[in-house]
């Protein structure tokens, strides 16, 4: 059993997916290598090295991985598989992973297994379908099993404690069809939606993009992530990178405070995994309400600033 | 330039799914079947692009049973000008649908192949991707906007934490992403018409695809319940709650 994991990064810093993603890999096996393809990513490359359980880093260094396409990162990954011998590939379900994956998949000639969140056996895998109204067991046929790993499945792998070789290869073919021409962050102090450990979101309750203030104060209070239901992006009030649900980003905080949200089915299967579900809703027979370890029925609008006070007394 | 629009006939985004009691899938039998809104999304792109006049012919595919014949009807009465059922009762896979797409796309040679980000039913997230890769085209998945000037394509990505733009040389596979367009609905008039707009059939054999499943799937099952319902009466009683009994907050 031989393991490829590919690295998400900036080049400056390995993002915390790849961790899960590593839990998910060190469940299959103990022979792990970690793929870091960028640019002068010589720090992401010391991260990934000081990971426990992983034995290798391959580095490929190459101006055209800098800020890379789909189509680079499959071309560096499938000339790093053709000569590594893995029985695995795997990447974290990120927008990154979920871009670059199938196409490793349909070029090796094999079937992907995404998003999963159980391992039964080296072959055998779970994975939500349906928006995680049910699971399928599912059973690979081919030589190499390409992988995304829903990363709210498997815990993150300790940062430190490992020290990896670390092994320059060359980089695979350059693919001049497909650049990127601009990026647009969401700049914020908080958390990271995904990775926060208390998460509060609005729904089409909220009423307006300007209320969402409301929900600012709170999330400062608990150092929270902002979510949204997809209703409220819909309707215009927060982009679209805050939503939590099947379409979106799929969370699961020890904390996730959901407020004028209905709990429509599409948005359950992105939250439903939370420890600790709060909901707040002026209708007493909103579904979110089943889910709900504490329901709170009443006006939002008077609720969020008390429940922020209390939590600053 | 001709367009491909791929389309997945799919239990309707409004139902309860609901798993078969002997685990073998989730229960089809007399469910409201639509299709896969992230392609209603394709298809609408595809006409706007016709009626910008940037394309000059839209197709669209669907694969899998003769039922699909109803979603590409739906796709016809939005605008499309022809369609293609690739007709099978074989379990499609991703990569199997992949690999028809690139046959019918090296005999249609479209500069443009719009597809769903993902199918609402089994949520793969992969065929957009695969059909690129196959054809060993540029991707733009997950398309919040797309521009097309000549022979190339701007296309708007969602990605984790905002939004990326990539520019893709034709011809190109773009997915869609919800906030790409809001399809507009079929009116009366264009669903009749649409019965009088060619549909072909094709078998996988004459594309010569094999198109057998990878993945065997071992059992399908209910996800753990939850246990909610609990109820608190003011923003005292659960912040105390929160700290005392959740232990979430100090």
């Amino acid at each position: 059993m031989s393991i490829l994991v590919i690295a998400e990064h900036d080049n400056a810093s390995l993002k915390s997916a790849t961790l899960h993603a590593i839990t998910a890999a060190r469940k299959l096996g103990d022979d792990i290598h970690v793929l870091v393809a960028g640019g002068d990513a010589g720090a992401a490359v010391a991260a990934a090295a000081a990971i426990a359980g992983v034995g290798r880093v391959l580095h490929v260094d190459a101006d055209h991985l800098r800020q890379p396409t789909a189509e680079n990162v499959a071309a560096t990954t499938l000339a790093v598989v053709a000569r590594g011998g893995y029985t695995h590939v795997l990447a974290a379900a990120t927008s990154f992973g979920k871009n670059v994956a199938p196409r490793i998949a349909a070029t090796l000639d094999v079937a992907q297994i995404s998003d999963i969140t159980g391992i039964e056996a080296p072959d055998t895998f779970v994975r939500p379908i349906y928006a995680g109204n049910a699971f399928a067991t599912v059973r690979s046929m081919d030589p190499i099993k390409v992988i995304t790993v829903r990363t709210t499945a498997f815990d993150a792998a300790p940062a430190t404690g490992g020290s990896a070789v670390i092994e320059e290869i060359p980089a695979g073919p350059e693919i001049r069809t497909s650049k990127v021409t601009g990026q647009e962050f969401s700049k914020s102090e908080r958390p990271e939606l995904t990775s926060a450990r208390i998460v509060v979101s609005g729904g089409r309750g909220m009423g307006s993009g300007e209320n969402f203030r409301l929900l600012e104060a709170l999330a400062d209070r608990l150092n929270a992530a902002i979510g949204a239901s997809r209703a409220a992006v819909d309707a215009g009030f927060v982009p679209n990178d805050y939503q939590v649900g099947q379409t979106g980003k799929i969370v699961a905080p020890d904390l996730y405070v959901a407020v004028g949200i209905s709990g429509a089915i599409q948005h359950l299967a992105g939250m439903k995994d939370s420890k600790v579900i709060v909901a707040i809703n002026k209708d007493a027979e909103a579904p979110i309400f089943q889910i709900a370890d504490y329901g709170l029925v009443g006006d939002l609008f008077e609720i969020i600033p008390a429940l922020t006070r209390e939590l600053s007394a | 330039m001709k367009i491909l629009v791929s389309v997945k006939r799919v239990i309707d985004f409004n139902v309860k799914v609901r798993v078969r009691p002997d685990g073998t899938g989730v229960e089809t039998a007399n469910v409201k079947m639509s299709m896969n809104p992230f392609d209603e999304i394709a298809v609408e792109e595809a006409i706007r692009l016709k009626e910008k006049g940037i394309a000059t012919e839209v197709i669209a595919v669907s694969c899998g049973g003769a039922a699909c014949q109803e979603t590409l009807r739906t796709a016809l009465a939005l605008g499309a000008d022809r369609a293609i059922l690739v007709l099978t009762d074989v379990e499609l896979q991703p990569l199997a649908v992949a690999k028809l797409l690139r046959a019918l796309v090296q005999k249609e040679l479209p500069q443009i192949v719009l597809l769903g980000k993902q199918a609402i039913d089994d949520d793969a997230n992969q065929t957009g991707q695969m059909l690129a890769a196959l054809l060993d085209w540029p991707q733009a998945t997950f398309a919040s906007k797309v521009d097309v000037a000549g022979a190339t394509a701007t296309v708007k990505r969602e990605v984790d934490g905002g939004l990326e733009t990539v520019e893709v040389a034709l011809p190109a596979v773009v997915t869609t992403d919800l906030r790409l367009n809001e399809p507009r609905y079929a009116t009366l008039p264009n669903i009749m018409k649409a019965k009088k707009k060619p549909l072909d059939t094709l078998a996988p054999e004459a594309l010569g695809v094999d198109v057998a499943p990878r993945l065997v799937t071992v059992k399908v099952t209910e996800p753990a319940k939850r246990k909610g319902g609990g109820r608190v009466a003011d923003v005292k009683e659960l912040v105390a709650k929160l700290r005392n009994e959740a232990k979430i907050l100090s």
